[in-house]
């Protein structure tokens, strides 16, 4: 059953809603697999964060709501205060366990969880950001066979997070930041 | 196999021996976040794997509290939400007025955080003298912290803030003595106050509520318990008894959810349908 579950996950934090929006603005219209976000600094108020995330988006941008599925197509942005994580089937829970890296929601937490989950069909991607959050969750992302794309740190407002993840997970793509949604529209098939 | 599936076989393993030799049962706890917890425990107890956790487990008996207090929802503070306790007192409190006697149910109280902020804001609307508020949790550990309403220092301005923001009247520190590092919440918050060891897993019925509050409890759990849950707090309440959850839940596939209706579904605040039994 997960062999044919498939999504994107994205983690990012210091200057994460710039890079989310140049990233989702160039996303395919038709782009077919769920894409689930946690973004350190977006989290204050969720609605808001997802209002201007969407309005740059070509996909639709939506907190992720508990018990429910991971949407093809769909932004789903993990909710103010609580971890993110994915359950067998592609459906969300939430948590409210100790902070992870000093975050809550941590990127760690969904990558780690959704690697379990997706496995092969899964593409995680760290981008700014200024701390490591992220490195050892892309790391299982890789452990299970899911593919690794970092931003060039080069390219990163806040450098720390994409070169945290290069050094302790590594990368399958490294590329500048208007080069990733390139890359997930030609790896992101139906 | 990739050491994340390995450590995902240890889990289930791990599960069917706290229940064969403890009687626990975990089963129908989300995976993702039962996994997390089961790593953390395994790495604060010193073990390398979850499966040396394992075989402790089996043959020391004083592991036991610690493995399920590193199980249970540690994580909490006083006011969190300031929201929900605003709208408890000026949508929920005016009805509980109305009864000679009141009984609130906190289920799964942790440390007490919540405990202690509900019971401030019922002293603060003259409603204390008239409740008995239980206080429940399945971790005996925690139930010992909660008894001793300490909490550290370095939180008591987030919760004064928070204090505010939920409508209190007075000064958060009217209700505690800071010495050092450390906050007493005042002893007479408690006179009230039942605290007790309750599963919602296996353990029914114990009180007809006016009020229960479970907030991120049940996002531990898999619909089936969740549901199960959800039955036992309509088997508690009383007609058109209320229940407050966690700001995030989400009861729209359990069909428990039947006999509840929300009344604030932004602050997740449900009451018993009136012609439910």
């Amino acid at each position: 059953m997960s062999a044919t579950l498939k999504a994107v996950v994205m983690g990012c934090s210091a200057g994460g809603m710039s890079a989310l929006r140049t990233v989702l603005a160039d996303v395919r219209k038709d782009f077919c697999w769920p894409i689930l976000v946690v973004c350190h600094t977006g989290s204050e108020d969720v609605t808001t964060f997802c209002d201007l995330i969407g309005m740059a988006s070509t996909l639709p941008v939506r907190e992720a709501r508990e018990r429910h599925l991971a949407q093809a197509g769909i932004v789903h942005v993990a909710p103010t205060g609580y971890h993110l994580l994915v359950e067998q089937g592609g459906r969300f829970s939430l948590s409210v366990d100790e902070r992870v890296a000093f975050a809550r929601p941590a990127i760690d937490v969904l990558f780690d969880s959704a690697a379990g989950v997706f496995g092969g069909g899964l593409i995680g991607v760290v981008m700014t950001g200024a701390n490591n959050d992220g490195a050892a969750g892309l790391k299982r992302v890789r452990e299970r066979g899911g593919i690794a794309i970092v931003q060039d740190p080069a390219s990163a407002e806040a450098a720390t997070m994409p070169q945290a993840a290069l050094d302790i997970a590594g990368a399958d793509h490294c590329v500048p930041l208007k080069g990733i949604a390139p890359l997930l529209n030609r790896l992101c098939q139906p | 196999m990739a050491r994340s599936e390995i450590e995902d076989v240890e889990v289930e393993l791990f599960a069917r021996a706290l229940q064969l030799r403890h009687g626990y049962d975990f089963s129908h706890y989300a995976p993702a976040s039962f996994k997390r917890r089961v790593l953390n425990l395994a790495s604060n107890t010193g073990c390398r794997t979850i499966t040396e956790l394992t075989s402790r487990l089996l043959r020391e008996d004083a592991l036991l509290p610690a493995v399920i207090a590193g199980l249970s929802v540690p994580v909490s503070e006083m006011f969190r939400n300031p929201s929900v306790f605003r709208a408890l007192r000026d949508e929920v409190f005016p009805v509980l007025d109305s009864y000679p006697v009141i009984n609130i149910w906190q289920a799964g109280c942790a440390f007490g955080q919540e405990v202690y902020s509900l019971a401030i804001l019922l002293e603060e609307a003259g409603l204390y003298e008239r409740c008995q508020i239980f206080a429940t949790d399945f971790s005996d550990a925690a139930l010992v912290r909660a008894q001793e309403g300490i909490f550290p220092t370095r939180d008591a301005r987030a919760y004064s803030e928070n204090y505010l923001a939920a409508g209190g009247k007075r000064s958060l520190s009217d209700y505690y003595h800071a010495r050092y590092e450390f906050m007493k919440l005042d002893e007479r918050l408690q006179r009230n106050v039942t605290f007790a060891n309750h599963n919602l897993v296996c353990d029914g019925v114990f009180c007809e509520a006016h009020l229960i509050l479970c907030r991120n409890v049940l996002i531990y759990f898999t619909d089936v318990l969740q549901d199960h849950a959800l039955s036992l707090f309509r088997n508690s309440l009383v007609r058109n008894g209320f229940l407050c959850l966690g700001n995030r839940e989400n009861i729209d596939f359990a069909s428990s959810a039947r006999h509840f209706v929300a009344v604030n579904a932004r602050e997740r605040i449900y009451r018993k349908h009136a012609d439910s039994a």
